[in-house]
């Protein structure tokens, strides 16, 4: 059974129908790429999977528990995946260890020592426990980035959702940022990953997930979408991001 | 201009001295009743369905709306016509305490929606309830934000607590009146050293709220400046 199941995914913001029926599975260890224009639906997507946002119609199963039932305690669920944000979204007032340290201590109720033992590993792990007692406003993007994905991690997720995750950054800092990310790829990480760097998708991705208004137009590995998609639409997309972004990252 | 009754006025400063303390413990009293409710009224305002949030907007109006005299007059007299007995000095603290409560549910609601969405739905991303991200992500940040346009408030209702005395609370107003009734020469005086104080009690706050926005202060925000975030 796969990890993750979506099932006929919809959402509406009033007369605009944002999500038109999106379906499809993440199996364990597998890493998903997500294209496709803004304005596509790609964040409010990433947004059902936990009910940040809530669909309208439609089923999402992780690990065997239906996360769409009123029934799940989706606080669990929510603790149980992890999420990185465009725009780092870290805890203003708190340091970077505190920002990794809020969810251990106050939702997974570790003991304080555990948790900054927990919380210090996962900052090594993204290569900033030096900046441990920083404050977000001293650190790069970068930097601020990745402590979100040592957020992320110290839950012990069995998914990340990225969205976006490069986005935000000044060009020379997105390659510390995709780093880490493809060592958690290589690692077994189960990653659903929202991005325009089309090297990354390429280079880590199982499949490459293409949306366009909605719905999913394609789907396939990345050596296949790549080089012989089957929409026009899917090649058009591909060759004025590769335009935009160029190859590299 | 006659010649100031040094004696006199000296003596009556131990009397006038009594009577702030009763308008510091008014102070007190307004500014908690009035934090916890003006934070209960803000986060209902910002955060609960449509008609309770509807309900704290209207309760913000009456409380900002109506003269402050006429809301100690409404609570002093209006529960006594319940049966309700309470002393001058409780409903001096009720009404006042409620009318900042309206003030200062506009502050925190103002710094709550400031701090931002996205930093609820990071807190919300971990697993924390509404309530947890309130009180650990939301809260500590918007209490920060709210530190300047509150001591305006500070200074405001500082001053307001002399209106107590339209109820009968014999507080530094009051007192002053007392004297000055028992000698006329000393009326220029001896509010003189009313205003001295209301205005030391000013300094005194605004510095204790000015080194505790210092204390503080988010590393890291000073440089980048606040324009930044909104
Ligand atoms: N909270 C919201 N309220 C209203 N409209 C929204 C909201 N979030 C997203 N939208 C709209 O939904 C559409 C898809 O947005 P989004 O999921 O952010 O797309 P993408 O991430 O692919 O750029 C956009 O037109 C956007 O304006
Ligand atoms: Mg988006």
């Amino acid at each position: 059974m796969a990890l993750l199941a979506i099932d006929d995914l919809h959402k509406r913001y009033g007369k605009e129908e944002v999500l038109r029926g999106v379906s499809f599975e993440l199996e364990r260890g597998e890493t998903k790429v997500i294209i496709g224009p803004s304005g596509t639906g790609k964040s409010t997507l990433l947004r059902c999977i936990n009910r940040l946002t809530e669909p309208d119609r439609g089923k999402v199963w992780l690990d065997g528990v239906e996360v769409t039932s009123p029934r799940t305690n989706i606080y669990r669920v929510r603790a149980q995946v992890g999420f990185v944000f465009q725009d780092f979204n870290l805890f203003t007032h708190l340091t970077a260890l505190d920002n990794v340290r809020l969810g251990l201590i106050r939702v997974k109720k570790m003991g304080k020592r555990d948790a900054t033992e927990r919380a210090m590993r996962e900052l090594e792990r993204v290569g900033l426990a030096d900046k441990a007692y920083a404050y977000p406003a001293q650190l790069s993007g970068g930097q601020q980035q990745r402590v979100s994905i040592a957020r992320a991690l110290a839950m012990d997720p069995k998914l990340i959702l990225f969205d976006e995750p490069t986005s935000a950054l000044d060009p020379e800092l997105i390659g510390e940022v995709l780093q880490v990310m493809i060592e958690l790829a290589e690692g077994g990480m189960t990653m659903l990953v929202v991005t325009h760097e089309m090297g990354f998708a390429r280079s880590v991705a199982d499949e490459i997930i293409f949306m366009e208004k909605g719905i999913i137009v394609e789907q396939g590995p990345p050596e296949v979408l790549f080089t012989r998609p089957k929409k026009p639409r899917t090649a058009e997309f591909l060759r004025k991001i590769t335009e935009f972004y160029g190859e590299s990252g | 201009m006659a010649a100031v009754d040094w004696q006199n006025l000296v003596q009556g400063i131990p009397s006038l001295l009594s009577g702030l303390l009763i308008n510091l413990e008014i102070l007190f009293g307004l500014i908690a009743l009035g934090f916890a409710v003006g934070i209960m009224i803000a986060l209902v305002q910002v955060y609960s369905p449509r008609p309770f949030a509807a309900l704290a907007v209207g309760y913000e109006w009456f409380f900002r709306g109506v003269p402050e005299m006429v809301l100690l007059m409404l609570i002093y007299f209006g529960l006594r016509q319940f049966q309700v007995r309470i002393t001058p000095f409780i409903a001096a603290v009720i009404a006042l305490g409620l009318r900042s409560s309206a003030y200062q549910s506009q502050i925190f609601r103002g710094a709550i929606q400031a701090v931002g969405r996205r930093q609820m739905m990071a807190a919300l991303s971990v697993g924390m309830t509404r309530l947890q991200a309130i009180r650990h992500v939301i809260l500590p940040q918007a209490l920060r934000l709210s530190i300047p346009p509150w001591s305006n408030e500070f200074s405001s209702v500082l001053k307001d607590t002399t209106l107590a005395s339209a109820i009968g609370v014999i507080e530094v107003f009051k007192k002053a009146r007392f004297i000055m009734g028992r000698n006329y020469a000393l009326a220029l005086p001896i509010f003189m050293v009313v205003a001295l104080f209301f205005l030391f009690l000013t300094y005194v706050g605004n510095w204790a709220l000015g080194a505790l926005e210092r204390r503080y202060r988010i590393p890291g925000f000073e440089a980048k400046g606040a324009g930044e975030r909104f």
